[in-house]
């Protein structure tokens, strides 16, 4: 555990040393904030309200699939890694470091998005809903980090680069998560529940306000889970046998 | 005390067997260097002994254990490739970061300072010139006071001064008792440094000896001439023509240019060159096997003819 703090840590100070890859992945959510939700909600506080969640679950999305599916991805082209495993620890350390700096790193990525609703939108959750949703983010952090261990473990570092950007933004859209809840396009409506995005979306909806979650979202959230799981542990395992057996 | 054991280890990536049933042990104290060319298995050897890799047959051991578990390896240091030290981390850092790994860690300023590091601690590892950052991933094999250091073709690519400056490290920490397997394609970095050679080619080991000894086998030279006929020569381990050209590889040029010249046999444009190390080693591995066989081989040319060559005309050696 000890250990894997100091991986989290050493982590951290590699990615916040290149400023711009921090300041990237708050850019696009908070530029979406800025031209997606702030224009258009008004003085409706909980449509603003909704809105920001929605954003925090885009947010959540592309930081994960991003840090972890091109981290990853680049790491293992690094003989840094691979020495790393001549130490006397072994791979978890390393890996749960890196779920730790993926954490936090999700967490930064959120604060120009929150300071966007606080501000220039009349988005409002007491301090109670604020904590939940804190950690709702952390749950909704599973699928994505799932999706982006599995890009990441099976692709090389520039192909994962590419499917990072191809998946993101049709689960975005495809998830309603630039809609009002309930509100999107037709077909967007009838797709969203088998996304995972809308499952995601939905825990956070009733995080912050009143909103009753669909069942079918939350099942399909979970067959992703498992979906995702599966697949990111595949290709740990096929990238481990390749590199370590 | 044995440290590092290979035990019958065969490794095999694919349809390419890059290990095939090599035995080593590393004992206490020793400073050993494995010798070998490019692709001959060395590196693959070094990532069995420190449990990147697994053996796909036999057995490789640290201190009595599987290296591939990491209790086995507190007591070992490695080095990373230079190229894989992480460029936005500080000196330091990256000292400090392997250090969270050892229950009593070479304090950092110490460690810098012994590898010629100490004004760079604050840099960061990706401004380091080439020779700096792989004394930095060298200072990194002892950074956990290990009892064994196994290093990876250690100085390749360093100025002469660097790779002075590690040679020095390498041995301060050999007479204080640390153990050392290094490899290396350099047969001079391997002599100024290891008691004991071991020689790997292709997979295999092919010689486990004293220094003087493996000089001996490996130190080969070769002797070019244009000449038609030639009396027996000593110690000529291979002989091959090549366009019109007799090419003569021995252990020792000067006693053969001696009987070449007393043997008043007619020849012009004698050259003599060192050989390298993949020439020394094609020139004992190939065909025959073994030094002794090879020689015998080539003194008993005279009754072959001589490989096809511009005139035709059968040379005796």
């Amino acid at each position: 555990m000890q250990l894997a703090l100091v991986h989290a840590r050493y982590q951290l100070l590699e990615i916040i040393r290149i400023p711009v890859a921090v300041v990237g992945s708050a850019f696009f959510p908070a530029a979406a904030m800025i031209f997606f939700v702030v224009p258009f909600t008004g003085d409706d506080a909980v449509g603003a309200t909704f809105a920001t969640a929605s954003m925090i679950t885009f947010s959540v999305m592309s930081a994960n699939i991003f840090q972890y599916g091109v981290g990853v991805a680049e790491d293992r082209d690094q003989p840094w890694n691979p020495y790393t495993r001549t130490l006397p620890a072994g791979p978890a350390p390393r890996f749960a470091g890196r779920v730790l700096a993926g954490l936090a790193l999700t967490y930064l990525s959120l604060i120009p998005v929150v300071v966007i609703g606080a501000t220039l939108t009349p988005a409002r959750v007491t301090p109670l809903a604020f904590l939940v949703t804190a950690v709702t983010v952390a749950v909704i952090s599973v699928p994505f980090t799932l999706m982006g261990l599995a890009i990441g473990y099976s692709l090389p570092s520039k192909a994962a680069v590419v499917v990072a950007q191809v998946v993101f933004l049709p689960l975005a859209f495809g998830g309603g998560l630039l809609s009002a809840p309930g509100d999107a396009p037709g077909f967007i409506e009838t797709i969203a529940p088998y996304l995972p995005t809308r499952g995601a979306a939905e825990l956070m909806w009733s995080a912050v306000g009143d909103y009753r979650i669909e069942p079918l979202a939350l099942i399909m959230l979970g067959v992703w889970v498992v979906l995702l799981a599966s697949l990111a542990a595949w290709a740990y395992r096929r990238d481990e046998g390749r590199r370590f057996s | 005390m044995t440290l590092a054991r290979a035990d019958q280890a065969s490794r095999r990536y694919g349809d390419v067997l890059a290990l095939d049933r090599v035995d080593l042990e590393v004992r206490a104290g020793e400073l050993v260097g494995l010798l070998g060319p490019n692709g001959a298995g060395k590196s693959t050897l070094m990532n069995l002994l420190v449990g990147l890799r697994r053996p796909s047959s036999g057995r490789v051991e640290l201190f009595g254990r599987d290296p591939r578990d990491p209790a086995s390896r507190r007591q070992i240091g490695v080095t990373p490739q230079e190229t894989g030290l992480p460029g936005t981390l500080r000196v330091g850092e990256v000292v400090d970061f392997v250090s969270a790994h050892y229950p009593d860690p070479v304090p950092r300023g110490e460690l810098l300072d012994r590898f010629g590091l100490g004004d760079l601690a604050r840099r960061q590892t990706g401004g380091l010139s080439g020779g700096q950052r792989r004394r930095l991933a060298v200072a990194l094999a002892f950074v956990g006071r290990p009892r064994l250091v196994l290093l990876d073709e250690p100085t390749t690519g360093l100025d002469v001064e660097a790779r002075h400056t590690l040679w020095d490290a390498i041995r301060a920490f050999h007479s204080d008792g640390g153990t050392v397997l290094l490899s290396s394609h350099y047969l001079e970095e391997v002599e100024a440094l290891a008691h004991r050679v071991v020689v790997i080619g292709q997979g295999r080991v092919l010689a486990d000896d004293t220094v003087e000894a493996v000089r001996g086998i490996v130190g080969v030279r070769r002797v070019s001439l244009v000449a038609d006929e030639l009396p027996e020569l000593p110690g000529v381990v291979r002989a091959e023509r090549v366009d019109g050209r007799l090419h003569l590889l021995t252990t020792d040029a000067d006693e053969l240019v001696r009987a070449l010249v007393g043997s008043r046999a007619a020849f012009a444009d004698l050259e003599v060159r060192p050989t390298s190390l993949e020439e020394a080693f094609l020139a004992i591995t190939s065909g025959t096997g073994s030094q002794e066989q090879a020689h015998v081989a080539a003194q008993s040319a005279p009754e072959d003819p001589a490989p096809a060559a511009a005139g035709g005309r059968p040379t005796t050696l």
